[in-house]
């Protein structure tokens, strides 16, 4: 075979580009240990371990080079992103089945790297929320509303000893504590002030999940200024989440979510520049990008006001996997020479 | 002449690279020395092969016509200089196929002794009727000599269209290649003269200069050329490779994109490299035919980088000697700049019209070729592909062999400018994929072509095996329809037919003796479909030997 590729030195590597993405997950994940537990980062290397140990063993039963695929870091991503959707107060199983089955059933059965239709984190968080409702769901409080600080032990004890201490240590989060209270008749403003539920909002969203959020947010302004991922997605996806929430909120605030918590509160900055842009499983067109952050941003809210799930971000990425190539299909851009001179 | 506020449209993607350009610009372009044995390809250019004038044995001298183009879209090929014609045969030649392909091979005499050459030279070219010039630069073997090697004469015919700009390609964008550089520096005169001609051949309007924002000094001496006339406009355009891609190129100075598959003349734009002006001014004012060419020799591998003026036919070894490239030291060489030059695998391949830089690198910098990752869609590709492609689609559908859909996704509008690759995270060759796919298509496309043709053929065949039976039965029918009409007839029937029939063999006896043949006495129809058949055998042979 005669090679006549071109001759230049290029840096350009996808283990670089996921490493990058890795830098830019450091100050939310930060923030999230300093505001609810090293329970975060225990997740997040059960998932870890857990995902080299799968990836590697599927590997060598497809005998494919095992040593460069993991060096590679995609499976790396996918578990820290797994471990950072997940409550840091669930129990050590969850995490180790989600990441090995988004592993082997998201990403390997598929072919492996580049071949994933869905992303494999989101279908991971998915078949667990289905699966194991009950450990999905239970969230810890931020620790400035905890009457003591948790130890080390209490929060080892949570993960790996059947939830021992896991009173002193939960709470809800505010989406979910918004739904509940409607669900039982009362209205946004009156959970905003309640007893109960007050103390969980702060300036922009949740107490604690605020600065979370803007962590990720900052990690992903540092992501499009380096030009590593598509800024149409992560745009286009935070924008249709504003202007339907505004539009909603402005309708009705008794009964809808404000913008802001909308954008602060949830999954929403981490899965808009972290998850959302996963290229593997995203539109590849610049317009088919912009047409899929759109429908990520319309399922998640739709999903958030009028679904069952206080939370719908992992669905909405993983309807919108299945129309990326239809959307890439019709968003074919003009060639040169073939538009208007 | 204007130059200052001429707005500069803005292709699509593209690559800011490290130019390299200015390791083999230092010195003035020096003139090679004649070679011992001067390679001359019968193909040098895009078209049918030149076919050969002289044998072995001829003494030819400079400038001497050996081999006259073969049809329309051909150019003849002249003695680079004087000396013996060796040999007529295969030999190795700078394409990316590495095949061998036909040569006139000439020692040289060392005398260099010129031809009285057709043409006298000409400083009234508007003298001449545009038939004639073209005709001219057709005699003169000149090419497009930015690359391509479309023969000029061609690319100087309006063919009916009304030619609105014609722009000179003076980007030269791709990294180390600074030939035409250092041709403007030192001949922009020349290429101004050459640039008019066109001009009048063309019949064109307006003319326009493109060229890169780094050539500073090639800039400022065609300025000085053009003096104060204000017929040619020079544009800079950002150094942004494929700057001088000749669509991106048309695009910048003009804002109109030439059609896809279609040619920039359907948009009254015809563009041409400022070296084939120079050969034209050569051609035209000097009456010499095109016997050389300025080349680069640059890389890491070659001691002092620089320009020479090359005759065509030089063997590549003898450039490399001439430079001191040390042997052993050299681990690639390439034909053409680093983005769309190929690799060449033996340096006794000659200088051709096409060959502006011979990139050779030192082994110690010769990358390593990585393996290719899977496709993660990022999409980067599609950012820097200046014809706005979707390079990651065209992989998805190249490598899984659907080349149905990958024509869905414009394979044919891909320039392989190599913009793609460079970008890469997962370092996947993809303009060689792109190659494999287009060329697999063009294949099934002959194939198809060929089996619509013999299908023809046995259909036809067919028709002819049943027309002759019902002829066969036809006249069966008759004779049986004369037979039983016969009983009515008084005499006896069998001794008639006797008689009948002795009568004949008497008369034709009485014509000729000589006894009849089957490919005689045919009939007009007969004699077509022999023609036919002899003519479809032949034309058979010929596509054998051409492939």
């Amino acid at each position: 075979m005669i090679t006549n590729t071109p001759q230049v030195p290029s840096s350009a590597s996808v283990s670089k580009l996921m490493l990058h993405v890795g830098y830019a997950l450091v100050p939310g994940t930060l923030a999230y240990v300093w505001l609810f537990g090293i329970g975060v980062l225990v997740q997040i290397l059960l998932a870890c371990v857990t995902a080299v140990i799968t990836e590697g063993l599927i590997l060598a039963l497809r005998k494919r080079p095992v040593a460069q695929t993991l060096a590679d870091g995609s499976a790396l991503l996918t578990a820290v992103l797994l471990a950072l959707a997940i409550s840091p107060i669930a129990p050590w199983w969850i995490i180790v089945l989600g990441t090995a089955f988004a592993i082997i059933f998201g990403k390997q059965l598929y072919g492996g790297i580049g071949y994933n239709p869905f992303n494999p984190a989101m279908l991971g968080y998915v078949m667990l929320l289905i699966s194991f409702p009950l450990e999905m769901t239970n969230w810890p409080a931020a620790f400035s509303l905890l009457e003591q600080t948790p130890t080390l032990q209490t929060s080892l004890d949570v993960i790996f000893n059947s939830g021992l201490g896991i009173d002193t240590v939960s709470g809800a989060t505010p989406l979910d504590a918004i739904k509940t209270q409607l669900a039982q008749g009362l209205d946004i403003p009156s959970t905003l002030i309640s007893p109960d539920y007050g103390e969980l909002f702060g300036a922009l969203a949740g107490v604690g999940w605020e600065v979370v959020s803007i962590g990720f947010l900052l990690g992903g302004i540092y992501l499009l200024l380096t030009g590593r991922i598509a800024w149409q997605i992560p745009t286009a996806m935070l924008g249709t989440i504003a202007i339907l929430a505004s539009v909603f909120y402005l309708i009705d605030s008794s009964q809808y979510i404000s913008p802001l918590l909308h954008l602060f509160g949830g999954a929403s900055m981490l899965g808009a520049f972290f998850i959302a842009t996963d290229p593997v499983s995203a539109a590849t067109t610049p317009r088919g990008r912009i047409y899929y952050g759109i429908g990520i941003g319309v399922l998640t809210f739709v999903i958030r006001t009028w679904g069952g799930y206080p939370e719908g971000f992992a669905f909405a990425v993983l309807l919108m996997n299945m129309a990326a190539p239809t959307i890439d299909h019709y968003t074919r851009p003009t060639v040169f020479g073939q538009g208007k001179g | 002449m204007t130059t200052a506020s001429h707005k500069v449209f803005d292709f699509h993607g593209g690559l800011h690279l490290d130019e390299h350009k200015s390791i083999s610009t230092s010195k003035r372009i020096e003139q090679a020395p004649i070679p011992a044995m001067l390679v001359l390809p019968l193909s040098q250019h895009i078209g049918a092969a030149a076919k050969p004038c002289v044998a072995i044995g001829d003494s030819v001298l400079k400038g001497q016509l050996i081999a006259k183009a073969d049809g329309r879209v051909s150019v003849p090929v002249h003695a680079s200089s004087s000396g013996e014609v060796v040999a007529i045969e295969k030999r190795n030649v700078p394409h990316p196929s590495q095949l061998k392909s036909e040569c006139i091979v000439i020692k040289t005499d060392g005398r260099d002794t010129p031809i009285d050459t057709e043409y006298t030279g000409l400083a009234n070219y508007h003298s001449l009727s545009t038939d004639e010039l073209r005709q001219r630069i057709h005699d003169a073997g000149i090419v497009g000599l930015g690359g391509a090697g479309f023969p000029s004469h061609l690319k100087l015919k309006p063919n009916g269209h009304h030619v609105d700009t014609l722009i000179l390609n003076a980007a030269e964008c791709e990294p180390y290649i600074s030939c035409d550089d250092m041709l403007m520096r030192e001949q922009a005169p020349a290429i101004i003269s050459g640039l008019r001609i066109m001009q009048h051949a063309l019949h064109a309007k307006n003319c326009m200069i493109g060229i890169e924002d780094n050539k500073v000094e090639a800039f400022a001496a065609l300025q000085t050329a053009i003096g104060d006339s204000d017929d040619i406009e020079i544009v800079r355009v950002p150094t942004r490779y494929p700057a001088g891609g000749e669509r991106q190129l048309i695009y910048s100075l003009t804002g109109k994109q030439a059609p896809s598959q279609g040619r920039p003349l359907e948009i009254g734009i015809v563009c041409h490299n400022v070296g084939t002006a120079a050969a034209v001014h050569n051609a035209v004012i000097k009456g010499e035919p095109l016997l050389s060419r300025v080349v680069t020799l640059t890389g890491s591998g070659i001691p002092q980088p620089r320009n020479m003026y090359v005759l065509l036919g030089t063997p590549i070894d003898d450039l490399l000697e001439h430079c001191r490239a040390n042997r052993d030291d050299i681990g690639r060489t390439m034909i053409g700049g680093p983005m769309m030059g190929f690799v060449l695998d033996s340096t006794t391949a000659p200088v051709t019209k096409t060959t502006n830089c011979v990139l050779v690198t030192h082994q110690r910098d010769v990358q390593k070729p990585e393996t290719a990752l899977p496709c993660i869609r990022c999409g980067d590709c599609a950012d820097v592909c200046p014809v706005n492609l979707l390079p990651q689609q065209l992989y998805w559908y190249a490598h899984s062999q659907e080349f149905d859909h990958i024509q869905d996704y414009n394979l044919f509008d891909c320039i392989e400018c190599g913009c793609c690759d460079v970008v890469c995270p997962s370092r996947i060759p993809l303009v060689q994929y792109f190659r494999f796919a287009k060329t697999t298509i063009w294949q099934h496309e002959r194939d198809t072509e060929k089996s619509n043709k013999a299908r023809l053929r046995h259909e036809l065949r067919l028709e002819r095996l049943e027309r002759e039976k019902i002829e066969k039965r036809e006249r069966h029918n008759r004779k049986k329809a004369a037979l039983k009409k016969e009983p009515e007839q008084k005499e006896d029937p069998k001794k008639a037919a006797i008689l009948a029939a002795m009568k004949r063999v008497k008369e034709k006896q009485s014509v000729t003796n000589i006894s009849p043949s089957n490919t005689e006495n045919l009939n007009a129809d007969q004699q077509r479909k022999i023609d036919e058949a002899n003519a479809r055998r032949t034309g058979q042979n010929k596509d054998k030997n051409g492939s």
